[in-house]
């Protein structure tokens, strides 16, 4: 919401004030001026300088010698004789030949730097002493284009008479524009008014409220029955009040300049002087008006006087608006109606048919007032936010209907030679009731920790115009009628703080003994596992958790079965896109994308990702709280590319396969004390290479899957054709697991007797899986065996076809002893007798 | 002729001692004169065959040799040992300015580093990290939040629907009330930290998925300056020790009252740039006294009870902090990016 400065003046003085200091104040009171337009000040676009743009008098104009469409004008500047300036003005020609004129200008002087009014668009240039035709011309007479007022270069700008000769022109035309961000549904700050009043309130200072008076100027009063309209609500429940005000014999013109430059300042286009006065009033009050042409309002049958009837629309009504669309309302939509139909969307926009134009002579002005939320649906639903929607959206104050209904007859009076008619038609159905609240002043200090006298505080409330009653305690106050937002007690310790200012507030610390301790495990546990994969050189990603659905399906289903999901996706009614529709149920699309996008660059990625996944299992239940989303975090690991980067010597240029990936879970499992518990078995997740898969458990609980991805899921996320092995964990079951095991149970005796290695080669069918061997001689050696490392696989002539050899690395060490020669051949017997039993092996050597 | 003998073998031995240049030639040298075949040693068996007036002169002369010959084969085995150090050493020589051998070091997330130092500092004023849904009724993000549905209020925050209950929480607020909840009537203090989403289109400035701190604090009396030194605290230690702080009137519909909280710029100290849009101030936290209704809806009696609550971003602190100036780098996980921190 823009706001000129010198608008909020006519209602409070702050012209002594330094601009960034005003603005701080109304930061501080939580009117947020978003930024500042300085016009003519330093900082505009065009700055006028104070000794170059000045205010003057055209006193004498003269033919040009050499040109017709120019003329020579005599300029009063203040200085000690007049200026002659080569002037194009075509409004000047009129007066050729004149000597005793008093037209007010703007003047620059060369050096000036202005907007060059001949050129198209916006280009600066400055001004030079010049001849033009012939004639010596040191200055200008400015337009509003040249000064960076207006687009159009018509003519020059002319300013009252009253305007003092020989000043800075920026003293009589400068101005701030705040642009304000209003945050909340608070109509009364949808006004010059409204915040006019909280800037006295701010600087307490005087407000001048003259504005609010016209209707007793004009001495207006209300009737049900005006003769010159049938005025009827049929819904009241959505139009509190209505008001019709007549106004007679105007004349259309376009509104004086000192109008059109606030509206241009605050952003409206001037049209003429009745829609011009309207849009002022509703700026400068927060009402929004609407003014019909009398003349096409139609009676209902029967009657001669036309008809205004407020009503709801029936369902497929239709009616062109101002923009010239054609409109379908729908059964809750409010209409503005006369004899013959629809004439506006109340509150809205009106319609194209009962538009105000060249020729309207009477006016019949709207001042009404409608439901909020009404309104708010209605534009919401028909797409239409205009100027009107904005504020009666944010609830304006039905009292405001009759101030702003006067003022704007008024302004019709004065600018358009309009004939106030005096019997104002006014329905008011719903008049809000009276609000007092009971406020204890001591209720600030409990809420705010700071005293504030109780005299600061009835300043402030008054200022802000409630009424305070301090006979006794609590206070009586009373709510004016704009404060709809203000109906508690501590609504009025806002404005008590707020104005008092908070940059005076004390800084403390919470005083009281702290609530119960508690850690948060959950946390800790996610914590821990992320400073762990980190810790084994991976990088950490956070994916959108609004993904592709596709991804899910086509894309991870891409080997032709889908993978089971927990529970149903959650899926947005209102996507950004269909790329973004969906909660994800698995971290590995985003795995799965964040590599694609960065093998653009890099040639190895290794990245884990700990995050929720979602799903529904159940109808919400909105007033138990239940949501029926089930968020549990995964744990999601992808490595891809080779397994080191290039150096000066040779490097490992291998691509990362499952078994790297299955090093890092092992070693996760290891530091959660985990390692050795776990159960590998064949996994069947189909975005994996089956033969490249396991389902990992542990403490009989399933973990998750690892392995490389199926090559046509690698496909269908455009990865490129080289092994890319992922894993996605249930983290509330690993860590889980971890809680449950006792930490002395983690713990293996370190035994300071000396250890005997040996060797083992043993040879087994193919089909025999390395652990299950791993597991006999374990087994067959306990509790003396303390490590069995495979170090070597062979298959070859020299074992047969279809079995293998697996070669052991043994260490046998006791807790409470050296073992001896004899030791170690005792266990040797013993393991190669288990092995033998378990997986049928044969010793190949030892 | 004995003497003759030794002392021609005793020049041969020192001649050999000369010629041998490592060590294995050093040790032969050893075993072929000094050894116990050694011709040194066979000639000390010789002084048998010697007359009984020639034995002391020929041993004593025996013994000069071999304790000369051992003194020069210490000498010459020190200064083998000295040249194939000196070798050792200058073949050893490499170019020192060649790259060491690359690790793979792993890094955190930007944001996740961020809410740690988040949670750090308000664990030390007594907070505890507590965890709410993120996808949320509408229920729980809006109606007991104080925002009627058709509220304008509700404008403030453009939100993706799931159906007429759901939703993705536009704000860590809702969980202010399951944690109050949950938890009466204890006092509280606790921060919600999590993924929030919002309707917006992606650009360098804005996200639809982004992180928020949600602080709530509940007790008998709790007031604004307690809010106001909160947030201060926090934010000189989060900014660092010089920097100013400002607060101003605000209006959230589940605060009463309501304000923000502005650091100065960091970028220009508050003399006005392009990231603080030239007013030299940052604005960091919403936050206010926790609404009565709220409070209400959370089971808390407001008149016995107050609190405050406030709202933290976290992209924003932290792109501020290292100059980021397009907030997609955070989710759209740019490894280039993520690897720098």
């Amino acid at each position: 919401m823009k706001i000129p400065l010198s608008w909020i003046n006519d209602f409070v003085e702050t012209s002594d004030l330094d601009i960034h200091e005003l603005r701080r104040r109304l930061d501080m009171a939580g009117l947020e001026v978003e930024s500042i337009i300085p016009i003519g000040h330093p900082g505009a676009e065009i700055v006028w300088e104070p000794d170059k743009v000045l205010t003057a008098e055209v006193v004498a104009v003269r033919p040009h010698p050499n040109a017709d469409r120019l003329v020579l004008a005599e300029v009063d500047y203040g200085g000690e004789v007049p200026e002659t300036v080569v002037t194009g003005a075509p409004s000047l020609q009129q007066y050729k030949g004149r000597d005793d004129l008093h037209l007010k200008v703007a003047f620059a002087w060369n050096g000036a730097v202005l907007y060059d009014g001949h050129t198209e668009g916006w280009v600066k240039k400055r001004l030079k002493p010049t001849k033009i035709r012939g004639v010596p011309s040191r200055a200008m007479v400015c337009s509003e284009k040249e000064l960076g007022l207006a687009e159009e270069q018509e003519d020059i700008i002319y300013l009252p008479d009253e305007t003092p000769v020989g000043v800075p022109l920026v003293e009589v035309l400068g101005d701030y524009v705040l642009d304000f961000d209003i945050k909340g549904p608070f109509g009364h700050l949808q006004s010059v008014f409204g915040i006019a009043r909280e800037v006295a309130a701010i600087l307490d200072r005087p407000l001048r409220r003259e504005v609010l008076e016209a209707a007793s100027r004009l001495d207006l009063r209300p009737t049900g029955e005006p003769p010159f309209v049938h005025l009827e609500i049929a819904d009241p429940d959505l139009c509190p009040r209505y008001t019709a005000t007549m106004i007679r014999n105007v004349r259309i013109a376009p509104s004086p300049l000192w109008m059109q430059q606030r509206l241009r300042r605050a952003g409206m286009r001037p049209i003429n002087n009745i829609v011009d006065i309207t849009n002022y009033v509703m700026l400068e009050l927060g009402e929004p008006l609407h003014a019909f042409d009398y003349a096409r309002l139609r009676p209902l049958p029967g009657e001669d006087r036309p008809a205004i009837i407020v009503r709801r629309a029936r369902e497929g009504e239709q009616m062109a608006t101002l923009d010239g669309e054609l409109r379908t309302f729908d059964g809750e939509m409010l209409l503005i109606t006369d004899g013959g139909g629809p004439i506006a969307v109340a509150g809205v926009m009106g319609g194209l048919e009962s538009e105000v134009e060249a020729e309207t002579r009477d006016i019949l002005l709207e001042a009404a007032n409608f439901d909020f939320l009404n309104i708010r649906r209605t534009a919401q639903k028909l797409k239409l936010q205009t100027e009107s929607s904005a504020r009666f959206g944010k609830r304006v104050d039905p009292e405001l209907a009759w101030v702003a209904a006067a003022r704007a007859a008024e302004l019709m009076a004065q600018l358009a030679g309009g004939e106030v008619e005096p019997q104002v038609g006014d329905l008011y159905p719903r008049r809000p009731e009276k609000v007092v609240l009971a406020y204890p002043p001591a209720l600030a200090d409990r809420i705010l920790g700071v005293a504030i006298a109780p005299d600061e505080q009835a300043r402030i409330l008054t200022a802000l115009e409630f009424g305070v009653e301090r006979d006794s305690e609590p206070w009586q106050v009373a709510v004016p009628s704009f404060r709809q937002d203000v109906r508690r007690p501590v609504d009025l310790v806002e404005e008590v703080g707020r104005i008092w200012g908070y940059d005076r507030f004390p800084r403390t610390l919470i005083a009281e003994a702290l609530p119960p301790l508690r850690r948060n495990r959950a946390l800790e546990g996610e914590e821990r596992l992320r400073d762990i994969l980190v810790g084994l050189g991976l990088d950490e990603v956070i994916s959108y958790s609004l993904i592709d659905p596709a991804d899910e399906t086509e894309r991870l289903g891409a080997a032709g079965r889908l993978p089971d999901y927990p529970g149903e996706a959650v899926r947005l009614r209102n996507p950004l896109a269909p790329e973004r529709s969906q909660m994800r149920r698995t971290l590995l699309p985003g795995m799965a994308r964040t590599a694609r996008s960065n093998l653009r660059y890099l040639e190895r990625i290794a990245i884990f990702e700990v995050g929720h996944i979602h799903y529904r299992v159940a109808p919400p239940r909105p007033e138990e709280g239940f949501t029926g989303v089930e968020e549990p975090r995964r744990l999601a690991v992808l490595l891809t590319g080779p397994r080191e980067g290039r150096w000066w010597q040779p490097t490992d240029r291998e691509p990362l396969d499952y078994f790297d990936l299955k090093g890092i879970a092992e070693a996760l499992l290891q530091r959660l004390g985990l390692l050795g518990r776990e159960r590998w078995t064949r996994g069947d997740h189909p975005a994996f290479h089956p033969g490249r898969c396991a389902t990992v458990g542990v403490e009989g609980k399933p973990l998750g899957t690892l392995g490389e991805l199926h090559p046509l899921v690698r496909e269908a996320f455009d990865l490129p054709d080289r092994p890319v092995a992922v894993m996605e964990w249930d983290v509330e079951a690993l860590l889980e697991a971890a809680e449950l095991v006792p930490p002395a149970e983690r713990l293996h005796f370190v035994s300071p007797y000396p250890p005997i290695h040996e060797d083992l080669a043993l040879v087994v069918d193919e089909d025999v899986p390395a652990i299950e061997v791993q597991r006999a001689i374990l087994k067959g050696g306990y509790p003396l065996v303390t490590r069995a490392l495979l170090f070597d696989i062979y298959r070859g002539p020299q074992v047969g076809e279809g079995k293998k050899s697996l070669a052991f690395a043994l260490t046998y060490q006791s807790p409470s002893k050296a073992l001896n020669e004899k030791d170690a051949a005792k266990l040797r017997k013993r393991i190669i007798k288990q092995v033998k039993k378990a997986t049928g092996a044969i010793v190949r050597t030892w | 002729m004995r003497f003759d003998e030794l002392e021609r073998r005793y020049e041969e031995a020192q001649a050999a001692l000369a010629r041998a240049e490592t060590p294995e030639a050093l040790e032969s040298w050893r075993t072929a004169w000094m050894g116990r075949k050694g011709a040194i040693t066979a000639l000390t068996r010789q002084i048998r065959d010697l007359p009984k007036e020639e034995r002391p002169a020929f041993g004593q002369r025996i013994n000069e040799v071999k304790a000369a010959l051992e003194a020069a084969y210490e000498a010459r085995a020190a200064e083998v040992k000295a040249e194939a150090l000196a070798q050792e050493l200058a073949e050893g020589a490499v170019d020192i300015t060649l790259p060491g051998r690359p690790l793979n070091v792993g890094h955190l997330h930007l944001t996740t580093q961020t809410l740690r130092e988040i949670y750090a500092i308000f664990e030390r004023m007594g907070f505890e990290v507590y965890e709410a849904p993120e996808v949320e009724l509408g229920y729980y993000n809006f109606d007991l939040l104080n925002i009627p549905p058709y509220h304008p209020a509700r404008d403030m925050w453009d939100t993706f629907w799931v159906d007429d209950d759901l939703l993705l929480r536009t704000h860590t607020s809702p969980g202010q009330i399951r944690v109050m909840r949950e938890r009466y009537p204890e006092p509280i203090r606790v921060i919600l930290p999590g993924k929030v989403y919002r309707y917006e289109q992606i650009t360098a400035r804005s996200e639809h998925q982004f992180y928020q701190v949600e602080g709530l604090a509940v007790g008998r009396h709790i007031t604004m300056s307690d809010l106001i030194g909160t947030l201060t605290e926090f934010t000189r230690m989060f900014y660092g020790e010089h920097r100013r702080t400002r607060v101003r009137g605000s209006y959230f519909p589940f605060t009463e009252p309501s304000i923000e909280i502005d650091t100065d710029c960091i970028l220009c100290g508050g003399k006005g740039c392009p990231v603080c849009k030239y007013t030299g101030w940052l604005e960091i936290a919403g936050a206010g006294m926790v609404h009565p209704v709220v409070l209400q809806n959370g089971g808390y009696d407001p008149d016995e009870w107050s609190g405050f609550a406030f709202g933290l971003g976290v992209e924003r602190p932290a792109m501020m902090k290292y100059g980021v100036k397009d907030i997609r780098l955070f989710y759209g996980n740019d490894l280039r990016f993520l690897r720098q921190f």
